[in-house]
């Protein structure tokens, strides 16, 4: 209870800014803005240089998520712009994740749309749109400003999903995730209504100390009704079954290295905006909730894993193996709703941080790979036929990125589902803990297939030739190493990972 | 010199490395030869550590040399860390030696191959990881090591096979060694909720002071047990094996044989503590499954005409042999079979291999025959080998075997007579394969054309590369009972029980030994014990039993042979589990899958309804799958809806 009446006494009350703790949101908007308005005005930017000037921003902003995440060391965590935004070091981390994605997918984009009539600024200036979106997301304390990050990212994903106006596919995918994603926002929207309702609040601080004065007052149905459309707004966007159902399509219409950025920045936002809303949030409510992550993690780990196994299209497999990754993550939030508004947060939280960072590199890369293999077809498992014997390197990285998501020891992939299970043993949750790891065993049969694919098939003779630009190679070859070297060296990471922490 | 024990996997790892990098380069026969000095240091190193334990005092035989902190997760600390002591020293000594033999016959025997390099860059890295398997500290290096002889034996099954052949082989590898992973892994998260380390030390002296409760105990060694029944191919996850094996590298079926398949009856042995402190249906149902392996894969092995297979069928029977010592307590017994079978049935696949490289490739026995002549030192080193599985004193089957039978004996003699039966079976299909392949009528003139021989077909006897291990794997099969004679009144007492000696503050150890005793001491008293001379002339009787009928059958022709379809297809186990992967089980999958993307349709029409209006009617066309989706959604709803409000909030 003291902790909970601390909240009050926060400094929410002075509408002042802090601007450099607002620098790297500051970047990405700005950034978005020059290369739209100097994009349109010049005539045409030298080849390549639309994604270098992205990729330059999204490093940016991580650097300066860096400096931040100093400063909060020393300082301690605060709220900002009126406690509209959390200023912690799960924010900062998220933003970190966001910018790195940022960073990597600009350099698979770049080759990928050069010569097409995709090539422009905008799709650059939609990434770092989307991704200031989804950084607003991770660090609302306000649930209207997380809306508000929630339609940001998504308006930009629609777009972006459509972007390739050349394909069919890609504009079915657009529309679908538009349509669908608005159909998860209203619901999401009307259960801000109905939990401000209840609490008289929408700041992440007010609701806590509101919900736990409230006595035993009649409002706990309009309360739980607001919850359960929150978690289908957020279970939309997180991709857990059966809020799932949008993924395969979208991931398949959609560019691939759009793709990567979906599965990996979408996911890294969408996972921060449910940890604020259920975690910070609604911990007096934990014991109403919680079923109902364990339910979502458990659907999501079974029909991601079982699904990924029957598809020929490995795009679909990646989108339903990132449903049962999603499923994985599921279990970390598990673990931390036992512990949820306790002063000893446990390992949850962190769990689920690092996971999101090492799945987001190992999902850019292995989206950057099938965006270099399948660039003019469509991702069919045969087009992967003797990779190994065309592109040697090529078929070694996507061969590391797969072991990784299987959880094979020696990568990230390992360290990660490693941390969430640990999480969840430590919570006592035994039974999730123990599915998680049978639905592991079934979609590694998924990565398998193609790594037999690639190793163990021949080459198909009129397979196109892959050509592999040197931006794209750089970034892949960076995920990979990073996969393999923090997948043996883990504990720096888990050291910082180990230091995330929630303002309350 | 106990410090340097990374130096055993380190020489592999740079000879994969080097491999890797430079296998081309190198070509035949370098590679080889690197490859095989690769292995050869290791086992040096091996030797070296072992004679150093030797030096030193019971107690101080155990070090463990910690090279990183590999994965740090708030209060579990697990490092990359070796553990040196008499257990996996002697593991190190035969996996590296009987490695290093193979691998200088696989120089001979990859003669020409285009994939010469790549095969010894394989070859290392199983010796890696087989290496790490016995030498981790704790259960996540182990895992490691676990992980990787599955991975290299995936490979390997691949090396040559056809297409098909091939890919069911691998598929079916790799699906039962999942299924024991996953027994693997849930024990190592067990272990950890329960005493907080995946150490074996700390597990193991936990089991012994008693903290681990009966519970935990029985969990961890159950599931484990699930891991080694996948890895060590027994009843009901062996299908793998045979299909591995029966590929034609005779090299991957030998380290399969000899060395990878024993890494489960290693981890059983190295967590005996644990099974003592389980409840007591856990070994006894260890000591059943053994048993029932044993019995099952002997009567196929009676049918089978494929040389290879039969010794593929009777590694999997003589594994059961070794699990029926583990559940009976006999752990010193489950390693002295451990080596004494890695000796033998080295042997034996080796010289099926130098047959069939004889052969020019044939690996069907009906088309051997009399091969004496022409392959004599083949023949008399398999005729060696064929007399210590058979269960023939001196040679070191015999030795081995008898210690698990004798156990068993005291333990129930259900068990005694599943163990004497299949012996019995064993010295039947050995004698059969050696009479079918080396004596008897000549079958290989009528097939000559088969082989696009040119002029005159005729098996011939394979390089010195080939032979000379043969000849060292022949000299081992006979001596190697010395490493564990029994107590019995004419042999010398300090010749006795020189691996129990060697072992004990491992297998048998803690405050409990002292009270029931360590070794044969524990059956003490039980009849078994008492009547330990006439149940060594039983086996004996036995062992020539079977070759006299063997021989009777196969070689004189006085009985007709009995080879019933029934057992030729394995009992149709495999085809059944084909039959239902292939079916019902791939129906299963293939159903969910339509289920998700067209059958719910049916269950969604009426949500559908209220869906059509806020998605608007613009899209008819494009929203043909939207609509379902959005339908799925909105049943999450009202059932989220249903659990919140009515069930939370109003009940």
């Amino acid at each position: 209870m003291n902790v909970l009446a601390q909240a009050d006494t926060l400094p929410i009350s002075e509408p002042e800014i802090w601007w450099f703790a607002l620098s790297p949101l500051l970047t990405l908007v700005g950034g978005a803005l020059l290369l739209m308005v100097v994009g349109a005005l010049t005539p045409q930017w030298p080849r390549g240089l639309y994604a270098f000037v992205s990729a330059m921003i999204g490093g940016a902003a991580g650097v300066l998520a860096i400096f931040n995440w100093d400063d909060i060391s020393d300082n301690g965590p605060a709220t900002l712009v009126g406690g509209a935004l959390a200023f912690d070091t799960f924010a900062m981390w998220s933003t970190i994740v966001i910018s790195g994605a940022v960073v990597l997918v600009s350099m698979l984009a770049d080759e990928y749309i050069r010569d097409t009539p995709n090539d422009g600024p905008e799709i650059y200036a939609l990434l770092l749109v989307a991704a200031a979106g989804g950084i607003v997301m991770a660090s609302a304390n306000d649930l209207i400003v997380l809306f508000l990050g929630l339609e940001t990212l998504s308006l930009a994903f629609y777009v972006l999903a459509a972007s390739n106006r050349r394909s069919d596919a890609s504009a079915e995918s657009g529309l679908k995730y538009f349509l669908l994603g608005g159909f998860a926002s209203a619901f999401f929207l009307y259960g801000i209504a109905l939990v401000y309702g209840a609490t008289g609040s929408t700041n992440i601080g007010e609701m806590v100390t509101s919900l736990a004065n409230r006595g035993d007052s009649g409002n706990d149905v309009l309360a739980l009704a607001g919850i359960a459309l929150l978690l289908v707004g957020l279970g939309f966007k997180i991709a857990a079954a059966p809020f799932h159902v949008w993924t395969p399509d979208v991931y398949q219409g959609a560019p691939t290295p759009i793709t990567a950025f979906m599965a990996s920045a979408g996911k890294a936002a969408a996972f921060g905006a449910l940890i604020r809303v259920l975690i910070s949030g609604l911990p007096s409510f934990r014991d109403d909730w919680q079923p109902i992550i364990w339910v979502l993690a458990v659907a999501s780990l079974v029909v991601g894993s079982f699904l990924a196994v029957v598809q020929r299209n490995v795009k679909r497999m990646l989108a339903y193996s990132s449903v049962s990754h999603a499923g994985f993550i599921l279990v970390g939030v598990e673990a931390a709703a036992h512990t949820a508004g306790e002063a000893d947060g446990g390992m949850g939280i962190s769990s689920v941080q690092l996971y999101l960072l090492l799945y987001s590199v190992i999902v850019i890369g292995s989206f950057g790979v099938v965006a270099l293999v399948a660039r003019e077809a469509d991702a069919d498992l045969s087009v992967f036929d003797g990779l190994a014997k065309r592109k040697p390197l090529l078929a070694g990285a996507f061969t590391i990125f797969l072991l990784a998501q299987a959880g094979v020891p020696f990568t990230t992939g390992f360290i990660a589902k490693f941390g969430v299970i640990q999480a969840g043993v430590d919570a006592e949750s035994y039974g999730l803990a123990i599915i998680a790891m049978v639905t592991a065993v079934i979609a590694a049969f998924v990565y398998l297939r193609i790594m037999v694919a690639m190793w163990q098939k021949d080459v198909e003779d009129d397979a196109p030739a892959i050509t592999v630009p040197v931006s794209a190679a750089i970034a892949i070859g960076f995920a990979a190493v990073f996969t393999l070297v923090a997948g043996l060296y883990p504990s720096l990471l888990i050291d910082w990972s180990d230091a995330i922490t929630l303002v309350r | 010199m106990l410090e340097l024990v990374w130096l055993i996997p380190a020489f592999p790892l740079f000879g994969f490395l080097t491999l890797l990098l430079a296998g081309r380069k190198l070509g035949e026969p370098f590679a080889g030869l690197f490859a095989t000095a690769m292995v050869g240091a290791s086992f040096v190193v091996s030797a070296l550590i072992y004679f150093d334990l030797l030096g030193m005092d019971e107690a101080e035989r155990s070090h463990t040399e910690t090279l990183f902190s590999w994965v740090p997760v708030g209060d579990l600390q697990i490092d990359m860390a070796f553990l040196v002591d008499p257990l996996s020293i002697v593991m190190c000594l035969f996996v590296t030696g009987i490695g290093a033999l193979i691998h200088l016959y696989s120089i001979g025997y990859m003669h020409g191959d285009p994939k010469f390099s790549k095969f010894f860059l394989y070859l290392n890295l199983f010796i890696l990881s087989m290496t790490l398997l016995v030498l981790g500290s704790n259960l996540l290096v182990t895992f490691l090591g676990w992980e990787g002889v599955g991975t290299c034996s995936y490979f390997l099954i691949a090396f040559w096979h056809t297409k098909d052949a091939n890919a069911t082989a691998g598929k079916k590898a790799f699906v039962t060694n999942r299924i024991g992973d996953f027994g693997f892994m849930l024990a190592m998260f067990l272990a950890f909720g329960a005493v907080g380390s995946l150490d074996y030390a700390v597990i193991n002296d936990s089991a012994l002071a008693g903290t681990l409760t009966v519970a935990t105990a029985t969990g961890i060694g159950a599931l484990l047990f699930v891991g080694a029944v996948g890895k060590s191919a027994q009843l009901p996850l062996y299908v793998w094996l045979p299909d591995a094996m029966a590929g034609p590298t005779p090299v991957s079926a030998l380290i399969h044989a000899a060395t990878m398949v024993t890494a489960g009856v290693y981890l059983m042995v190295r967590v005996n503590p644990v099974l003592g402190a389980a409840a007591d249906w856990v070994p006894t149902t260890i000591a059943w499954v053994g048993a029932l392996t044993a019995l099952f894969a002997a009567t196929i092995a009676l049918a089978q005409n494929d040389i290879k297979k039969v010794l593929a069928y009777s590694t999997v029977s003589q594994l059961g042999y070794m699990f029926l010592a583990v559940g009976t307590g006999a752990y010193v017994a489950a390693i002295f079979h451990m080596i004494t079978h890695a000796m033998f049935k080295a042997l034996l696949f080796l010289g099926s291999g130098s047959v069939i490289h004889g052969m020019h490739d044939e690996q069907d026995m009906r088309k051997m025959g009399k091969l004496f002549k022409l392959m004599p030192i083949t023949a008399s080193t398999f005729i060696i080998g064929w007399l210590a599985i058979a269960g023939v004193p001196p040679f070191a089957g015999f030795w081995s075997k008898d210690e698990i039978l004798l156990f068993a004996a005291a333990d129930s003699w259900v068990l005694y007579a599943i163990g004497i039966v299949t012996a019995i079976l064993t010295a039947f299909y050995m004698t059969r394969q050696v009479i079918m392949t080396f004596f008897g009528k000549a079958h290989w003139h009528d097939n000559a054309d088969d082989h696009e021989a040119q002029g005159d077909f005729k098996p011939h006897e394979s390089p010195p590369f080939m032979v000379l291990p043969l000849i060292v794997l022949a000299g081992l099969s006979i001596v190697g009972g010395l490493v564990q004679l029994p107590s019995v009144g004419i042999i010398p007492s300090e010749w006795q029980h020189k691996l129990l000696d060697w072992l004990h503050p491992i297998v048998e150890f803690g405050p409990s030994a002292e009270e029931r005793g360590i070794g044969e001491a524990i059956i003490v008293g039980t009849t078994a014990d008492d009547l330990q001379i006439p149940l060594m002339f039983v086996a004996i009787g036995c062992a020539l039993l079977g070759i006299v009928v063997g021989w009777l059958v196969y070689q004189k022709r006085k009985i007709k042979a009995f080879e019933p379809e029934l057992l030729r297809d394995g009992w149709h186990y495999d085809d059944a589990i084909s039959w239902f992967m292939g079916n019902p089980g791939r129906a299963a999958f293939q159903e969910i899958a339509d289920e998700d993307q067209k059958v719910i349709d049916g269950a969604v029409n009426g949500v559908a309804t209220v869906v059509r209006v806020s998605a608007g009617e613009a899209r008819k066309g494009q929203t043909g799958y939207v609509r379902q989706y959005a339908g799925v959604i909105g049943i999450g709803v009202v059932l989220l809806l249903g659990w919140f409000v009515v069930i939370r909030g109003i009940l």
